[in-house]
């Protein structure tokens, strides 16, 4: 089970909710159920989004395991100059 | 793939990396020899020219390109029609690269012509009618967002805001970051200063216009020679503005002088194609430097509301910035990137920031260098510059005493992992720089920065030659010396000399996807793919010389070069240097290479503290930097010359970008200083010599424990060319540029009210 925290940008997409437990063994699983349960959140996610599981930023790695009670953000896809 | 067990980057002897060998690239820049993208040529190539708006907003009521169709010489005309539309991915990158229904601002480009030579195409351009309507316009951010202003798109909806509004308006989204309650932050401190703050856009000032020749034969197959940051993003996004099948355009990157983020986009090489393909020749497309201003990106200009409140003691207990971006005249200003940083070198438990990214009758902004981060650097590093002085407590004390370190809850969500913004400022304060008299009208300014740094996809191929040489292919544009810190990896991994291995960005058709050369990303991925690829070699030269003794592979180990039994189980054999595995390569097995297709992750974030001393004639409002130090986390310098090109690099432009440079338009939202007389970057003999401390906190991401540096260091220099400036002029300074009337009116305000 992740805990998955929303920043603002994303908490009146999922009805206020600052935060959500959802149980997904990678990203690609995180993502999909988050959608799924939040439809409002996929346009966000389908415009590309950066994943932070326990401090560390995966910009693409969709098939990242996430390990148990491991904290989730959803971030902007990150991109620079 | 993470920091190596064998290697502590703190201890760990590298026989290569870390050492200062020239840049292979080096002597043909210096003597012309280099071929950069105006240089390419073709037998019957054409010259292309592009026919740009000269209104702010005007709607396209219709194009007549009969009569230049008709002038002698004129062998293609392209127009919007001439594009393939339906990527929704691609929508506003066509419609910037050519206007349909609406000229969106000053310089879009409306129609292309390609001719026999640049005197008939400039004659043709004249001949195209286009029936405009003008309509109004708006440019500053802050005008663009009021009710009222003339609406650039009118589907354009506020993105996340619940319920959604139901009137079209200029900002196109919504974000906002951050944990704790701010109020409650607010009502333990001691003293909370507000301030508002403006900076104009800049432009990333690459020496180097676009450029690019483009060739498309009768059988639908495709070349392009183009000066770019990313050659597989130019050949994947043209492909599919033209129609074409990726596999049927090879592009290939010139060097490239100067790209800062500016140049990860297209502009003229989907134009330059479709003229190729339309005229059945080759065509060069350059951009002159007034369409570099107008019609390529600058960063966006920015308006923000900062608040912070402190304890006597110096602990931040709140923080909050409302920032407004305009990204011109199409959604994705970078505001996202600005929200998330404006407190990340901080450990707040109240912090909040929201951003809108605003459209306007501007050219649409590319990125630049850290996109986003250094114009609200400027503002909250200038209150806490503020406060710092009210409580009268040392600025780098300050920073220390709420520095984030490893665990830190970033102000954006995730906690940090190790860091070395602590190190930097330790640094900072241990500098001579920090203790050095000042003069009369001299201040000292000081600021932090960070930035976050990314992998992307990366691939390189290794090939030994037969003589123990080393090809190297890369397909990362090489824009700061990376063919250089590459041959290093390369050579480090492998046990041979630097000179042994000669590194080449190699063309589409030659290597997989590579992302483009940003987010500081090429040391550490390309890097990564290196070791990776050499690792891969040498077990192949390990099975070669196994072979050759007759042992068993996982009986030979790669060292210092060399081939050699593992142990003396393994049988006793006089150690194979990578040279006489080459030599017989044929014999053991074929050519031998490696190899390594990733998608780097792990890039670790990157913290810089700057410090300045500005001088300012009180008469003029003239400011004049008069000594510059960069202290910058590096994480491993591969190559520490290059690592200090970067932070010199960055500190002039943050420099420029804080004392001269803007875009300026005029009430008719034309452009009013396309050109570098009257958009002034800063040159020689403007800087003084930029000292640099590299600071090594390793990364546990990467095998050496590299972080990107290329874009951190373009962080604080606004905010410390500010700090320094409101210094020596005794009053602050809240507006970019610091140009001399701003100063001198700041100066004679502050005068006026003490009077």
């Amino acid at each position: 089970m992740a805990l998955v925290k929303l920043s603002g940008t994303l908490r009146s997409a999922a009805g206020g909710l600052t935060e959500l437990e959802i149980d997904a063994p990678n990203i690609h699983q995180l993502l999909l159920k988050l959608a799924e349960q939040h439809p409002k959140l996929k346009p966000v996610l389908d415009r590309g989004v950066s994943v932070a599981v326990d401090g560390e930023i995966y910009r693409d790695d969709r098939f990242r395991p996430l390990p148990a009670g491991s904290e989730v953000f959803i971030l902007p896809r990150m991109a620079g100059g | 793939m993470p920091l190596d067990a064998t290697i502590d980057p703190a201890t760990h002897k590298f026989a290569l990396v870390g050492t200062r060998p020239l840049r292979p690239d080096g002597i043909d820049k210096v003597t012309g020899r280099a071929r950069f993208g105006a240089d390419a040529s073709a037998p019957g190539m054409l010259v292309g020219k592009i026919l740009r708006s000269p209104h702010a907003h005007a709607r396209i009521r219709a194009i007549d390109t009969s009569k230049a169709a008709k002038l002698p010489g004129v062998k293609a005309i392209v127009t919007r029609a001439d594009f393939k539309e339906g990527d929704p991915g691609l929508r506003d990158v066509l419609h910037n690269v050519m206007a349909r229904d609406k000229a969106l601002y000053d310089g879009h480009a409306v129609a292309a012509v390609a001719a026999t030579s640049a005197a008939v195409a400039r004659k043709a351009l004249k001949l195209i009618r286009v029936d405009y309507e003008i309509l109004p316009h708006v440019t500053d951010v802050d005008e663009a967002m009021k009710p009222g202003a003339p609406v650039l798109h009118a589907d354009m909806i506020t993105a996340n805001v619940e319920p959604a509004p139901k009137k079209a308006s200029n900002i196109a989204s919504r974000c906002e970051f951050g944990h704790g309650d701010p109020e409650i932050g607010f009502k333990q401190a001691d003293l909370v200063i507000a301030r508002s703050f403006k900076t104009e856009a800049t432009h990333q000032g690459y020496i180097e216009p676009h450029a690019c020749l483009a060739s498309v034969g009768s059988d639908g197959q495709g070349e392009l020679w183009v000066c770019t940051q990313g050659h597989y993003m130019v050949r994947n996004q043209c492909a599919s503005l033209l129609g074409m099948d990726v596999s049927k355009l090879r592009v290939t990157a010139s060097e490239i002088g100067g790209g800062f983020g500016g140049k990860t986009t297209v502009f003229i090489e989907p134009v330059a194609l479709a003229l190729s393909r339309k005229a059945g020749r080759p065509v060069k497309l350059v951009m002159s430097r007034e369409e570099v201003f107008r019609a390529s990106g600058p960063t966006s200009s920015a308006s923000m509301d900062v608040k912070i409140g402190v304890t006597k003691d110096g602990r931040i207990t709140a923080g909050t910035a409302e920032i407004r971006f305009q990204g011109g005249a199409f959604a994705g200003s970078p505001v996202e990137f600005g929200a998330m940083s404006a407190f990340a070198c901080y450990d707040l438990e109240h912090v909040k920031t929201v951003g809108y990214d605003v459209v306007t009758n501007r050219p649409k902004q590319a990125a630049y260098r850290a996109p986003g981060a250094p114009m609200v650097a400027f503002a909250v590093e200038s209150v806490l510059d503020e406060l710092a002085k009210k409580i009268g407590m040392d600025p780098i004390e300050l920073r220390l005493k709420n520095a984030a370190k490893e665990g830190t809850r970033s102000s954006y969500g995730p906690k940090y992992k190790r860091i070395g913004l602590i190190e930097c400022l330790e640094a900072a304060r241990r500098h001579p720089h920090y203790k050095a008299p000042l003069g009369p009208n001299q201040g000292r300014g000081i600021a932090a920065g960070f930035w976050f740094n990314f992998g992307g996809q990366t691939c390189v191929s290794l090939n030994v030659n037969v003589d123990g040489t080393v090809a190297l292919a890369v397909g990362t544009p090489d824009i700061g010396g990376s063919r250089a810190s590459m041959c290093l990896i390369a050579a480090e991994e492998l046990g041979i000399g630097y000179e042994q291995v000669r590194a080449i960005v190699a063309d589409t058709s030659s290597l997989g996807y590579n992302d483009i050369s940003e987010g500081s990303r090429v040391t550490f991925s390309t890097g990564l793919a290196v070791i990776q690829a050499a690792r891969d070699a040498t077990a192949k030269l390990c099975a070669r010389a196994a072979k050759t003794w007759g042992i068993a592979p996982d009986a030979v180990v790669w060292e210092k070069g060399y081939a050699k039994p593992a142990s003396p189980n393994a049988g006793s054999f006089a150690p194979l240097s990578l040279a006489d595995i080459a030599k017989t390569a044929g014999s053991t097995g074929g050519p031998i290479a490696g190899h390594c297709e990733v998608n780097a992750e792990g890039a670790g974030v990157s913290f810089a503290v700057h410090m300045t001393d500005a001088e300012v004639d009180r008469e003029t409002g003239r400011v004049e930097i008069k000594r510059y130090t960069v202290v910058q986390d590096a994480g491993k310098a591969i190559h520490p010359s290059y690592v200090e090109g970067q932070y010199q690099g960055g500190a002039a432009q943050g420099i420029g970008w804080a004392i001269n440079e803007e875009y300026v338009y005029g009430r008719d939202g034309r452009l009013q200083n396309p050109g570098f007389l009257d958009y002034r970057i800063p040159v020689a003999s403007d800087l003084p010599m930029i000292d640099t401390v590299i600071v090594e906190t390793p990364n546990p991401g990467h095998p050496y424990g590299v972080r990107g540096v290329g874009e951190t260091s373009i962080v604080p220099p606004l905010a410390a060319v500010a700090n320094a400036v409101s210094a020596a002029a005794g009053v602050r300074l809240s507006e970019l540029p610091m140009a001399p009337p701003r100063v001198l009116a700041a100066i004679d305000a502050a005068a006026s009210r003490r009077s």
